[in-house]
């Protein structure tokens, strides 16, 4: 047989949560009529950006953090296998095992098959993307090995049968009536009294938690990053559920990202500062905790490391997109784009949603896999500004609707009439007549200033709920040339 | 100083009056404005739609129309942005290496018209009369790519009579997003119907911007609903003087096209 390059393989279809059922317009039409989501998300996303503007404010050299967090992340990228194979040699050799793989479905089978090794039947999670993105609760469920969220915002989210709607923040969309009723209705043995405080809350949530946590066997994580010269892990949170998972069950399995590696010890000075304010809002988080491979009576005693391309490679290598594999999951972005803020992270249909989910999800699916999300986005640049290692996110979505224009095999309408006017525009003469052709639209509004409401597809787009000005008899140039006599 | 002046396809083929002002406003200031008869567009919306292929004929076009003009100035900021950050971009892509220079050199010359006054021409006080209560919104591509900051409100803070009143959230975008609008209709309109809570909350007159684009959007939508309060370009509030000023000052802009 002879082997038929067909580019760098993506995320595979079947398996894991980068695709939605439905495009970005159509299911943002729904979202956009949920009252209760629209106000649930508003107080949210308002809330969280006044304290990052805060915290963020008052580091003078924040720009220069963030131009040391775009530069580590670019100068990793470059060389990327050299650092994981430096990685995967430490972890070795602090007693840890290293397991590659090329996408969700082999990183499922080999977290099944080392949960399965242990005996267990049952797993405690630390809030994780790469788990969520690969679908491996689902996984875990297919092999009879039930998988307990422990962050609180996941479990919400577990116990509602809901999927999460925010990278930092799964359960943004409930409020805590909501969650209260989530509760009630979910949890075994809850007070019957639970009121919508949110202590009560959380200690609701603390005391059916940490019966799972002294139980489990083994727990499953994400990592925010790996230090290669070290072979150091690190996950950042801020209930503590965390530090309960690395530390007390015997046998603790990372999955993570091979773009989350970062070369030495010294770079998490910059990212444990960018990290902490960009996406909660505080000046540190409450806990970090490192290890690297396993320490003889002290924490698991088995450490496995799954390192997970999933598409991550084929993302590498778009000189413009491969940006995207900087993020560090903050969701800063999420919480100041006004689509997201509107349309919730749902419509999105990824595990990735906002403004980072609609330039990474495309890359890492194929961008025909999603192409309606980088068009979700009016490219207002608030999402750039915020970004604490700088992703030019609006460059990208720019650059991928082009990547979809440039993949379609036959010219639709829409291309059609781009390339009929990109004739016009770059000819003064036939641009000339097209205006005029433009001008003619103004007979349809009888003497009125604004067209009619009605009008055919793609017009009525924006007629539908705008008005559109009857166009001027004349030109501006037209004006100017009969005044100046051109 | 000879300016020459990029009506852009918009303001050009639907909105001429803010064209109009631009030059008038220039001219009373005492600098002799040219019309490169050439110009189209800027080609952004081709870009940010997907189609950077068909937009290098259009940006060579731009660079041909305004070969040698000293000053080119234009009253947007999103197509001043995109010429800054763009044009150059999208020929050197199609492998342009020559029109990419070109671009780049015209970008260096190409100012948006609030950045024009206050950092070329360095005045402030146009010398304009506009006696109405008016609230700002600052357009995303001026505010964060442009960053024009507050060179709008000096300008505006300047005019005889202008009572100027703040926006609440201005800095969230209206929603607008060129193509955005049409293939998300839905998002766009909800975040238009927060903006214009926003302005009707000032109980501005009028709504005034850098950008017609914007203000054909958030105008579209305050008409729709018979709101009263209109939008008018800064350049149009600028260009405004004792002299100029229609007996009505209804929707219709405060110099005659």
């Amino acid at each position: 047989m002879t082997a038929v390059f067909l580019g760098i393989p993506t995320a595979p279809r079947g398996v894991g949560h980068l695709r939605g059922d439905l495009s970005f317009p159509d299911a943002a039409r729904d979202s956009l009529r949920d009252g209760q989501l629209r106000a649930n998300l508003g107080h949210a996303t308002a809330t969280i950006r006044g304290k990052r503007a805060a915290v963020v404010g008052e580091v003078p050299d924040w720009a220069e953090l963030r131009e040391a967090g775009r530069a580590i992340k670019a100068a990793t990228m470059a060389r990327l296998d050299e650092h994981l194979i430096a990685l995967e040699e430490q972890v070795t050799a602090r007693g840890g095992t290293v397991h590659w793989a090329s996408d969700a479905t082999e990183a499922n089978e080999i977290v099944t098959r080392l949960v399965q090794a242990t005996g267990t039947d049952e797993v405690v999670k630390v809030k994780s993307m790469a788990t969520q993105e690969i679908g491996l609760n689902e996984a875990l469920e297919a092999a009879g090995i039930a998988a307990h969220e422990t962050d609180l915002a996941e479990l919400i989210v577990q116990l509602g049968e809901d999927t999460p709607s925010h990278i930092l923040v799964p359960a943004i969309h409930k409020n805590r009536a909501e969650i209260r009723e989530i509760f009630l209705r979910t949890m075994p043995g809850v007070d019957p009294g639970l009121t919508d405080d949110p202590r009560k809350l959380a200690m609701a949530a603390r005391a059916h938690l940490r019966e799972r946590f002294l139980r489990a066997r083994v727990a499953i994580s994400g990592a925010n990053f790996a230090v290669a010269e070290t072979g150091t892990l690190a996950v950042v949170e801020s209930e503590g559920n965390g530090r309960m998972c690395l530390t007390l069950p015997q046998t603790l399995i990372t999955v993570m990202g091979i773009e989350k590696v970062v070369p030495t010890w010294r770079d998490l000075e910059v990212f444990l500062q960018l990290l902490p304010r960009s996406s909660t809002g505080e000046r540190m988080n409450p806990y970090t905790s490192l290890w690297a491979g396993v320490t003889p009576g002290d924490g698991p005693q088995e450490f496995h490391l799954v390192l997970v391309d999933n598409g991550r490679t084929a993302v590498l290598a778009d000189e413009v997109g491969r940006e995207a594999l900087h993020c560090i999951r903050c969701s800063a972005c999420l919480n100041v784009c006004p689509v997201y803020e509107r349309a919730g992270g749902h419509a999105y249909g990824s595990v990735y949603p906002g403004p980072i989910g609609a330039v990474l999800s495309p890359q890492l699916t194929g961008i025909e896999d999603n192409a309606s999300l980088p068009y979700a986005s009016s490219l207002c640049g608030a999402c750039y500004d915020v970004c604490p290692v700088a992703i030019d996110i609006p460059s990208i979505l720019v650059h991928l609707r082009a990547e979809h224009v440039e993949a379609q095999q036959h010219a639709g309408p829409e291309a059609l009439a781009f390339r009929a006017l990109s004739k016009a525009m770059s000819n003064p003469r036939l641009w000339r007549l097209a205006q005029k052709a433009a001008g003619l639209g103004r007979f349809l509004a009888w003497g009125r200033p604004t067209l009619p409401a009605a009008l055919p597809p793609p017009a009525s787009r924006w007629t539908r709920t705008r008005d559109l000005p009857t166009p001027p008899k004349e030109t501006f140039t037209q004006a100017w040339a009969r005044e100046h006599g051109g | 100083m000879k300016v020459a002046l990029f009506a852009t396809c918009l303001v050009d083929t639907m909105v001429p009056q803010v064209a109009m002002a631009t030059a008038r406003l220039l001219e009373r200031l005492g600098h002799e404005v040219v019309v490169p008869p050439g110009q189209s567009c800027c080609g952004q919306m081709h870009v940010n739609t997907g189609y950077r292929r068909e937009a290098v004929p259009i940006v060579a076009n731009h660079v041909r129309a305004f070969a040698g003009a000293e000053a080119v100035v234009a009253p947007s900021g999103s197509c001043v942005a995109s010429i800054h950050h763009q044009q150059a971009a999208v020929a050197r892509r199609a492998g342009e290496h020559a029109l990419a220079e070109e671009a780049a050199a015209l970008a260096d010359r190409t100012w948006e018209l609030s950045q024009f006054l206050v950092d070329v021409l360095g005045v402030t006080d146009v010398g304009a009369y506009y006696p109405h209560r008016v609230t700002y919104h600052p357009t995303c591509h001026s505010l964060r790519m442009l960053k024009v900051a507050d060179r709008p409100l000096q300008l505006l803070r300047a005019v005889r009579g202008l009572d100027l009143v703040e926006l609440p959230a201005a800095d969230q975008c209206c929603g607008f997003g060129g193509t955005f609008a049409v293939k998300n209709a839905e998002t766009s309109t909800a975040m238009l119907t927060d903006k214009m809570a926003n302005v009707l909350s000032t109980h501005a007159e009028v709504c005034t911007a850098g950008d017609a684009s914007c203000l054909m959007h958030i105008g579209g939508g305050l008409s729709r609903l018979r709101s009263g309060t209109r939008t008018v370009h800064l350049a149009e509030i600028l260009a405004s003087t004792e002299e100029a000023v229609t007996p009505h000052q209804s929707t219709t802009p405060a110099v005659p096209a």
